[in-house]
């Protein structure tokens, strides 16, 4: 089995706690439903988008020099990142110069696939998640389940024990309203000692040069406000030209990650406060590549609303943790392949291309053409198991010609009538795990056509 | 106007009875049908696994086969949408662009193109539809849950007629069965659950039958059906529509 098939095993193994995790994230779904149709140019809104994020993909050269010169003239000093490395090292070299050592971070998904964290830790530097879900995961040594909810695959019970463990709050309790709390004084802490403070970026805004970070919990505003030095780090996709672009991302992206008409805070930063540094670090990390795949590049158009996950009806029965990537689900297994095809070569698979994340999505990406094609991909670099590979060939030989497919379904069909049972259910048939085969027919319909039919008339 | 019959390689082999009433009800609209014996399959098993390139003769035979009639209709949104969507890597001549708009599914031809408004059959069940997602959100059979758009649902127009039949709502209306071709033997422990999951969603609405549009989805909801031994019938829709008992 696949290795995504391997963890969707064990994950399913505790069915009971599988099926609280597809209730939970189908009622996310259910929200986003119900925030949606609350709009009734919800479509129309999602056409807008993805067309906005087709012009700024087709233009991403002259938009993101626009960006860069408007970020300076305020006063922003702008970095430049190929990859991760560059981009550790570019984080790293800023914290150095303001000797920096205790850094609080508002929820990030490219430093988390920048693996900055690690690379901070390394070089002794103290980096505190301040989103709560962050936070319970880094505490816990996990890495994110899901890009909006990272914490979504624990029980309150879970993270009560683990805050119990690592911040001292009562044995056995579960009240989130008391464990946010202890949260709460625990961040507070670490908010009022930061040496600087990082996020991510929502939105950069070509014509104004300034940044958005849309959170619910007002971490970002906080690290900002309360560190001497502020860094931002963003994919180079996260551009949208002007400003009044901004409110057709924010009614979709809320609404679609958690059914929320808007995040609860939707922060803007253009520029340094007097007497501090403000820094953003542009990352292309294999963008640039996927830009040039002309199958694959829109997408790029990805605002990590998560939609595709909570929706996704294999996510949500094999958890975040079974894709092995830092961006799981259905819009992670049509990213990472592109990134490394050997080590992802199994995500594409894993999808029935039901198409629900397509139509799920408010940029309107075609997520789930895009795995059909990437599993094309994956055949013709010949990173396909060689049995399947085989198996296909044999398929493809038997359908082209209307003899053999005869020969070869009469004989499945005896075959399946004659042997004793343990001959057709036993380990190697996969279907036959869960499932009867169907009960083969004395002919099939082609036999009858021929056969009966002329008689009846 | 003559119409290619098109039955796809597993309904061929395992559920002869539901190209039989595929045919019976075409032919009771009044259609002129022939069924070439040449027909295989449409290649989608081989597409779907990323190996389009072994499908590509199985393109051309179809194409082919299927070449002198004014309509191919199929009882499968999923094979009808692998020939309309991912014939594309064959050469568009006007044969395969023809062919590639010509193939229709059952539901879609008796409602777009024959608008048929009545049917004489009667079937006195509690029945749900499961809603196979390549003819939902592939073909576009019906609204889905995900956009907010209106449009006729073709399969449930069709079912409406049916004297007697009870049609009962799901708590998910349109979520995939698990089947997902080779992706039910790739992955066989969600797949089942999957379907295990849209059964109970099924009997918990108090359905006696599971209908859809695609014998695929039915063969895996029937399989796990028999195997744990549940009081759930299984039927495609044409057999429902051509008047169908249990």
């Amino acid at each position: 089995m696949s290795q995504h098939a391997t963890k969707a095993h064990a994950f399913l193994a505790n069915e009971e706690r599988a099926n609280w995790h597809d209730q939970s994230l189908w009622m996310v779904r259910e929200k986003r439903d119900r925030a949606s149709g609350q709009i009734p140019d919800w479509e129309q809104l999602r056409d807008c988008a993805s067309g906005i994020k087709d012009h700024v993909l087709a233009n991403l050269d002259n938009y993101l020099e626009e960006f860069e010169a408007h970020a300076l003239a305020n006063g922003v000093q702008v970095h430049w990142a190929r990859n991760a490395a560059e981009h550790n090292t570019i984080v790293e070299g800023i914290l150095r110069k303001h000797n920096a050592r205790r850094v609080v971070k508002s929820k990030s998904m490219l430093t988390e696939e920048c693996q900055l964290n690690e690379h901070l830790h390394r070089q002794g530097i103290e980096v505190i998640d301040t989103d709560l879900g962050e936070r319970i995961i880094q505490l816990l040594e996990e890495p994110p389940s899901h890009i909006v909810m990272p914490a979504i695959h624990l029980k309150k019970e879970e993270i009560g024990e683990l805050f119990h463990q690592k911040l001292g709050t009562q044995a056995g309790a579960t009240d989130p309203k008391y464990l946010t709390e202890a949260a709460r004084h625990h961040l507070r802490a670490r908010f009022m000692e930061s040496d600087a403070a990082i996020t991510g970026v929502n939105f950069a805004i070509a014509e104004t040069g300034g940044i958005v970070v849309c959170t619910n919990e007002g971490n970002a505003d906080m690290g900002v406000h309360l560190a001497p030095v502020q860094i931002h780090c963003m994919g180079i996709e996260k551009i949208i030209p002007k400003a009044e672009h901004l409110g057709v991302f924010t009614r979709l992206l809320g609404r679609s990650a958690t059914g929320q008409p808007i995040t609860v805070f939707t922060s803007h930063f253009h520029q340094p406060e007097p007497g501090r540094e403000m820094h953003i670090v542009l990352v292309d990390n294999g963008r640039t590549e996927q830009l040039g795949r002309e199958k694959f590049r829109n997408s790029l158009k990805c605002i990590r609303c998560g939609a595709c996950m909570n929706t996704c009806p294999i996510y949500r029965r094999s958890g975040g943790h079974s894709y092995g990537a830092t961006v799981p689900g259905p819009i992670g297994s049509i990213l990472t392949p592109g990134q490394d095809l050997k080590r992802y070569s199994d995500l594409p698979f894993a999808s029935t291309l039901c198409g629900s994340c397509s139509d799920v999505c408010p940029v309107k990406i075609n997520i789930h053409e895009q795995l059909y094609e990437w599993r094309q991909e994956i055949a013709r670099q010949h990173e396909l198991p060689a049995s399947k590979r085989l198996s296909m060939r044999i398929a493809g030989w038997v359908l082209a010609s209307p003899a053999r497919y005869r020969f070869f379904g009469k004989w499945a069909r005896r075959a399946l009538q004659w042997l004793p049972r343990w001959m057709v259910y036993h380990r190697l048939n996969a279907w036959g795990k869960g499932r009867e085969m169907p009960e083969p027919p004395r002919q099939s319909f082609k036999e009858w056509y021929q056969n009966e039919k002329p008689k009846q008339s | 106007m003559t119409i290619g019959l098109f039955i796809p390689c597993y309904i061929d082999q395992f559920y002869p009875q539901v190209g039989r009433a595929t045919l019976e009800l075409l032919q009771k609209a009044g259609c002129r049908v022939e069924y070439p014996l040449a027909q295989t399959c449409c290649g989608q098993p081989m597409a779907n696994s990323g190996c389009e390139t072994d499908a590509r003769a199985a393109y051309a035979h179809f194409v082919d086969t299927f070449a002198p009639y004014d309509y191919i209709v199929a009882p499968s949104g999923s094979c009808t949408y692998h020939v309309r969507k991912h014939f594309d890597i064959l050469e568009q001549t006007d044969t395969v662009h023809q062919v590639r708009q010509r193939t229709l599914d059952l539901c879609e031809f008796l409602h777009d193109v024959l608008q048929i408004e009545q049917l004489d059959s009667h079937f006195p069940h509690r029945v749900a539809l499961h809603q196979s997602c390549h003819g939902l959100r592939g073909l576009r059979l019906g609204p889905d849950s995900e956009r907010r758009e209106q449009r006729p649902n073709k399969p449930t127009a069709l079912l409406r007629m049916v004297k007697g039949l009870e049609l009962v709502e799901l708590q998910r209306a349109d979520e995939c069965c698990g089947f997902g071709g080779t992706f039910a033997v790739a992955q066989p422990d969600i797949s089942v659950k999957m379907g295990r999951d849209r059964i109970a969603d099924h009997e918990a609405a108090g359905a006696e039958v599971v209908t859809a549009g695609d014998m695929s989805c039915l063969m895996h909801l029937e399989g796990i059906v028999r195997r744990q031994q549940r009081p759930l019938r299984v039927l495609h829709i044409a057999e429902i529509l051509n008047g169908a008992r249990l």
